[in-house]
């Protein structure tokens, strides 16, 4: 047996007692761009727990998605309304019945969860079915497997919504300014330290990104994880100035940002004609799932750059 | 005690945190992060409920559907942000008293 409190077990013990008051503190402190940088230290600490349970695959999403991408687009934001802040701070009349209320119905749902996970015993798992039917899959990480073939449908869906959310934030632009380039123009340094960075973490952010892509058919990674790194690498080359940001009316950023959809729809639909609808044949299961994955990457990429720009603005 | 019971109670008070943080707030950046954080809490609680039944490490279906989820997060945060920042530009161009409360509702263009 087992000791009953290890090393490992009170790792886990401080690890989440950080996870809660870095959440704490990023719910509790006053400035805005403090509560934003503690959100992003959450997400890393976050990502560590997904590591302790064994969910690597989630631990690299949450790092470069949870953490990274959501701290760039709040700071992003957080930059923004800066500049427009009006002086006038809110104040509710309700202070302490605000405050309250929210508090106890906080208390409550958590009490109720934790009572759950101490009481409630679940025995089953689809683990079992996942890795009987994982050669017909054509990949060796069972994550990958079911993101792109057992639950195909539920990722075609998600990139979508992904699109989506693109074409909703673009809807947000001023009609006279539709047409001018996505975010503001970049004024760096000559031999300044973002602009040596731009230049010096791209190459290096693209042999990860392209070592996640491929690691994630039969080990960890994927193309969300790799997408997201590619859309990081453009984002910082767009900010260091070594290439301008993309319009949103142009053609060849639209059709990088459609691809891995269309490209999916595609096989979704010449599987109708073959047995049905989103049928991946096991016969070329693997060049066929590493296509889409491939098309899902760059499209993932141009999606995630251009929802970080965010809707195109005056080029001042 | 089982190795993931720490994480599974940690999700609970995430959660907890995160609904305190969407109600109690009046900046909509502030909802937003709370927002966030609840939505971690409920991966993490998953998750961690996952490798629970399993004895072990969090199951295939799960990373999915938690990946899953983390992408359609930052989907919506990525677009609730480009509606605040349209929200607040809109006040700046024509500011109402109150502007910019968050819950109140806005009435700019009534006739």
């Amino acid at each position: 047996m087992a000791p009953a409190f290890s090393a490992l077990t009170l790792f886990d013990v401080v690890l989440c007692v950080l996870i809660i008051g870095v959440a704490l503190c990023s719910s509790s402190v006053r400035d805005l761009f403090a509560a934003t940088v503690l959100l992003i230290i959450y997400g890393v600490f976050v990502a560590i727990a997904w590591v302790r349970l064994g969910a690597v695959d989630v631990a690299l999403a949450e790092a470069a998605i949870g953490a990274g991408l959501t701290g760039v687009l709040l700071i992003g934001a957080v930059a923004r309304l800066k500049i427009t802040e009006s002086p006038a701070a809110a104040v509710s009349r309700w202070q302490f019945a605000a405050k309250v209320i929210p508090a106890s119905l906080g208390l409550l749902i958590a009490s109720g969860l934790a009572y759950l996970v101490l009481t409630v015993e679940w025995r089953e798992t689809l683990q079992a079915p996942v890795l009987a039917n994982l050669p017909d899959t054509g990949v060796l990480n069972p994550v990958t497997a079911v993101l792109l073939n057992y639950r195909a449908y539920d990722t075609l869906l998600e990139t979508s919504v992904l699109f989506a959310a693109l074409i909703a934030s673009w809807c947000t632009t001023h009609d006279d300014l539709w047409g001018e380039r996505a975010g503001l123009r970049q004024h760096t340094r000559r031999a300044g330290i973002l602009a040596t960075f731009g230049r010096f973490l791209p190459p290096i952010g693209l042999i990860v990104g392209i070592h996640i892509f491929w690691a994630g058919a039969d080990k960890w990674g994927g193309a969300f994880q790799a997408g997201t790194i590619f859309a990081a690498v453009w984002i910082l080359a767009i900010m260091a100035g070594v290439i301008d940001a993309p319009n949103a009316t142009g053609r060849s950023i639209r059709s990088f940002a459609v691809a891995g959809p269309m490209f999916f729809t595609f096989v979704a639909l010449t599987g109708v004609l073959a047995q049905s609808f989103l049928i991946i044949p096991v016969m070329v299961a693997k060049p066929l799932t590493l296509a889409i994955e491939a098309c899902l990457t760059l499209s993932i990429a141009a999606t995630l750059m251009l929802l970080v720009l965010g809707a195109p603005r005056r080029s001042a | 005690m089982n190795g993931s019971i720490p994480f599974a109670l940690c999700g609970a008070v995430l959660v907890g945190i995160g609904l305190y943080g969407v109600m109690a707030h009046d900046h909509l950046l502030r909802r937003l992060i709370a927002f966030n954080v609840t939505g971690s809490g409920v991966f993490l609680l998953f998750g961690s409920l996952s490798a629970l039944s399993s004895g072990g490490a969090t199951g295939a279906v799960p990373q999915a559907l938690i990946i899953t989820g983390i992408v359609v997060a930052v989907a919506s945060t990525a677009f609730v942000l480009a509606l605040v920042v349209r929200l607040k530009e809109e006040d700046v161009d024509a500011p109402a008293p109150g502007a910019f409360e968050g819950s109140s509702e806005h009435d700019d263009h009534a006739p």
